[in-house]
């Protein structure tokens, strides 16, 4: 027998079913702990933000001005320890990934609270201990720890710094652990994998990446430590070791942690170009099995970062047509995403611009990695400024913006309040202008020879390192206006109802915010994933939308 | 409400977490959970054996004869005493299966005591090491690498340093692996006297299980590639 259950507007949800610092120190929920994240993470790019900053700065001039050259290692070295491991690696998964994985799935919590209460004790800790690290005296090697320079050569504080990194990829693990067992388990009855919202299938394949490849680099540091500390070891060419075999170890992690940073970007955008076009996504089990395809294919390109560094030439040959191949999932991606736009019903709420700046974003992004992937003409671009714009536009144009975009969506469902929808606009619209006044000046310098982590450089590149300065300036400001008006509509924002988009998917179809158990009980599924019901039908929908449910 | 959640969560068993649905959930999610755990294991151990067999195959000499001048008699009696571990924790895992819970207690204790044999000869081989200067690099302070070896022509000190620097690594790798296994086993060991553990409730002790045998079989692995380098050719491949 069937019966509809009438919803029941219930006051106490997972943010005021409990009070004091204790509660959340100490919580399981799922949701509070991406809460702890997402402050936790956005300490860290403010952080990460502050070395741009006067990575940037420092660049205005052709001499050195502002930093000497020791102090500009170390300021770039750090920018991109924090930003990767920090900042960008947990970003989604960790915030919006936690937050929305049990609730899109129908479950309670993810399959091991405890577990992942302990995934961000542990990423505080390598937080701390890389903290530590800076402060004493910071790291000059880059972000890439390249032995011998890192073993034997460089003066700063490599150890502390790579202990944080080590201690830190436990808790990458241990999400993506969590993640896996949770998909697999913990899904509502009804809840097929082909009903599952492609959020979910890019976590699943985000997952992967982080189980397989985060040991990898657990393991390489604590080599290097090692050597390091006790003069001995397989890296160091004065004992008979390989620098290459550090590089080869280095980037069959780092490399693919390149795709856990851009596939729950992915996801992200999914979500967004579906839901904000009110339509079916074009191809699902395409751009589901695409995002496998890229983390399966992502473990085998790492070799593409060695191509100047002395690697055979055959293993160039084939690591160069297995880094194009990857373009063809991620291109599958960004033509469904389009196709779905086609004839849709769109509306540009700020969501719905960052998901659009994202996808032409990703797209010049992955079309230069092309260009780096091709072994001539990455002997021209290799370490020069060409690459860093590469890899900003997929981690900044890509990650940062879908990031945005996603924590906008579901800023309703995790706050309870609507953000200002007409600064959210504003601000889409200035990150995106600064954005490309920064990183686009930057392909051209590097197309001419400028090569990366140098602060002084010939005076006929000025005048683009201004522009990009500029940009930088523009982006930083953009950037702010968010955090502003995120932390004010926590206050005084309008409440927001269960579904304000009137969406069909399954953490739409609880209050805002949730109870402490997601749903008042497990829905059971009858629908596919991002199938829209009549306008009238969503129109019905009240505080929240309670589905029908079978009792025996 | 109260009916629509008697149809989800039996509340029987204490053991039962908030947010699982039923017994048979919580015992899936914990073994896909092991599975995962030790996949990344793998991956861990990984890193190690690329570099063994880059350098074995690098440097073939100077790896035998370092590798002879490792205790192979030890290293099989601890072969032996961890397959023995193994076989006293399938045991375990069995008695909790079918409700000896006395039996149960008996396996696990024996499987801790066979995990401290194998640490403890661990360490006579590691003591030996340090007595001949067998120690890479300044791993020990005061004591550098400085064996008394005779070497073949062509083979250099320092690639038997590295084989050293390789077996330590892999094997205290291992044996900080195998001090977590025998805490694992202890608190296993205090629950299980407390009764905790019953046929409806195994899968803590599955699920340890699982990690245990994990550990032995680096092991398995470990054995061969460090201890019976050249042993074919009469023992003294230098």
């Amino acid at each position: 027998m069937e019966t509809f259950v009438p919803p029941v507007p219930s006051r106490i949800n997972y943010l005021n079913a409990q009070y004091g610092l204790k509660s959340w120190l100490l919580t399981k929920d799922h949701k509070r702990i991406a809460l702890l994240y997402l402050g936790s993470i956005s300490v860290f790019f403010l952080i990460g933000g502050l070395y741009a900053m006067f990575i940037r700065l420092e660049l205005l001039t052709p001499q050195a001005d502002l930093l000497q050259s020791t102090t500009y290692n170390k300021v770039f070295t750090q920018h991109g320890i924090i930003m990767v491991f920090f900042f960008l690696i947990p970003s989604i998964p960790a915030t919006l990934g936690n937050f929305l994985i049990p609730m899109m799935i129908g479950a309670k919590d993810l399959a091991f609270p405890r577990i992942n209460l302990l995934s961000w004790y542990i990423y505080m800790l390598g937080g701390i201990v890389t903290i530590y690290a800076l402060l004493a005296g910071g790291v000059d090697t880059g972000w890439t720890f390249y032995t011998p320079f890192s073993t034997t050569f460089s003066n700063s504080y490599v150890v502390a710094t790579g202990l944080g990194i080590f201690i830190n990829g436990f808790s990458s693990i241990l999400t993506g652990l969590n993640f896996i067992v949770t998909i697999h388990t913990m899904r509502a009855p009804g809840m097929t994998w082909f009903r599952l919202p492609l959020f979910i299938w890019s976590h699943y394949a985000t997952s992967l990446i982080m189980i397989l490849g985060t040991p990898v680099i657990a393991i390489t540091i604590l080599l290097l430590a090692f050597e390091r500390l006790a003069h001995i070891g397989i890296f160091d060419p004065a004992v008979g070791g390989d620098p290459i075999l550090f590089q080869h170890l280095f980037w069959f992690y780092s490399h693919p942690a390149v795709y856990i940073m851009v596939l729950p970007g992915m996801g992200v955008i999914s979500e967004l170009i579906a839901n904000f076009s009110r339509k079916n996504i074009f191809g699902y089990s395409f751009v589901a099995f695409s995002s496998l395809a890229i983390a399966v294919f992502g473990f085998l390109v790492w070799g593409h970062h060695l191509f100047v560094a002395g690697q055979s030439l055959y293993a160039g040959m084939i690591f160069s047509f297995l880094s194009f191949a990857v373009a063809i999932p991620s291109a599958i991606k960004v033509f469904n995403w389009t196709a779905t736009l086609y004839k849709a019903s769109i509306s540009y709420d700020t969501p719905m611009l960052y998901a659009l700046g994202f996808i032409g974003l990703f797209t010049i992004g992955g079309m230069t990695g092309l260009f780096v992937a091709a072994l001539a003409t990455d002997v021209h671009l290799s370490d020069t400024y060409f690459v860093v714009a590469h890899f900003h536009y997929i981690m900044v144009g890509g990650t940062l913006l879908a990031y945005l975009g996603g924590l906008h969506y579901w800023w309703p469902k995790i706050s309870g309040r609507m953000y200002p929808e007409g600064w959210g606009r504003f601000a889409a619209l200035i990150i995106f202008v600064g954005f490309h006044l920064t990183f686009m000046p930057q392909f051209i310098l590097g197309y001419m020879g400028m090569p990366r982590r140098y602060h002084v450089y010939p005076p006929e590149f000025q005048v683009l390192h201004v522009l990009s300065t500029a940009g930088a300036s523009i982006l930083g400001v953009g950037l702010l206006i968010p955090l502003v008006y995120l932390i004010w509509s926590m206050r005084y924002g309008k409440i927001a109802e269960g579904n304000p988009w009137h969406l069909p998917g399954l953490e739409w179809r609880t209050q805002s915010p949730p109870p402490t158990e997601n749903f008042e009980y497990t829905p059971i599924v009858t629908w596919e994933a991002y199938e829209f019901a009549p306008p009238e039908e969503m129109q019905v929908v009240g505080k929240f939308r309670n589905e029908v449910v079978e009792r025996s | 409400m109260a009916e629509s959640y008697a149809v989800e969560h039996e509340a029987s068993h204490p053991g039962l977490q908030h947010h699982f649905a039923n017994m048979e959930q919580q015992r899936e999610a914990g073994t896909l959970g092991m599975w995962v755990f030790l996949v990344t294991e793998i991956m861990f151990f990984g890193g190690m054996f690329l570099a063994y067999t880059l350098y074995r195959s690098k440097y073939p000499e100077a790896f035998a004869v370092a590798s002879n001048h490792l205790d192979i008699k030890l290293g099989a009696v601890n072969t032996a005493v961890l397959i023995l571990s193994s076989l006293t924790m399938a045991m375990a895992v069995f008695s909790t299966q079918i409700g000896r819970l006395r039996a149960q207690v008996v396996y696990l204790a024996l499987t801790i005591v066979l995990g401290l044999v194998f640490l403890g000869i661990k360490a006579v081989e590691y003591h030996e090491k340090y007595v001949d200067h067998l120690i890479p690099g300044t791993l020990i302070p005061g004591n550098p690498f400085n064996p008394h070896l005779e070497l073949p022509t062509g083979v250099s000190m320092r690639h038997v340093e590295m084989f050293y620097w390789i077996y330590f690594a892999m094997t205290g790798m291992h044996a900080v692996h195998m001090v977590i296994g025998i805490g694992i086993m202890s608190v296993l060991l205090y629950f299980a006297a407390k009764g905790r553990f019953s046929p409806e409730y195994h899968s803590p002790v599955e699920v340890s299980g699982l990690y245990w045998h994990f550990v032995d079989i680096v092991w398995i692995f470990l054995f061969p590639l460090l201890y019976l380098l050249g042993r074919h050719l009469g023992g003294h491949a230098g």
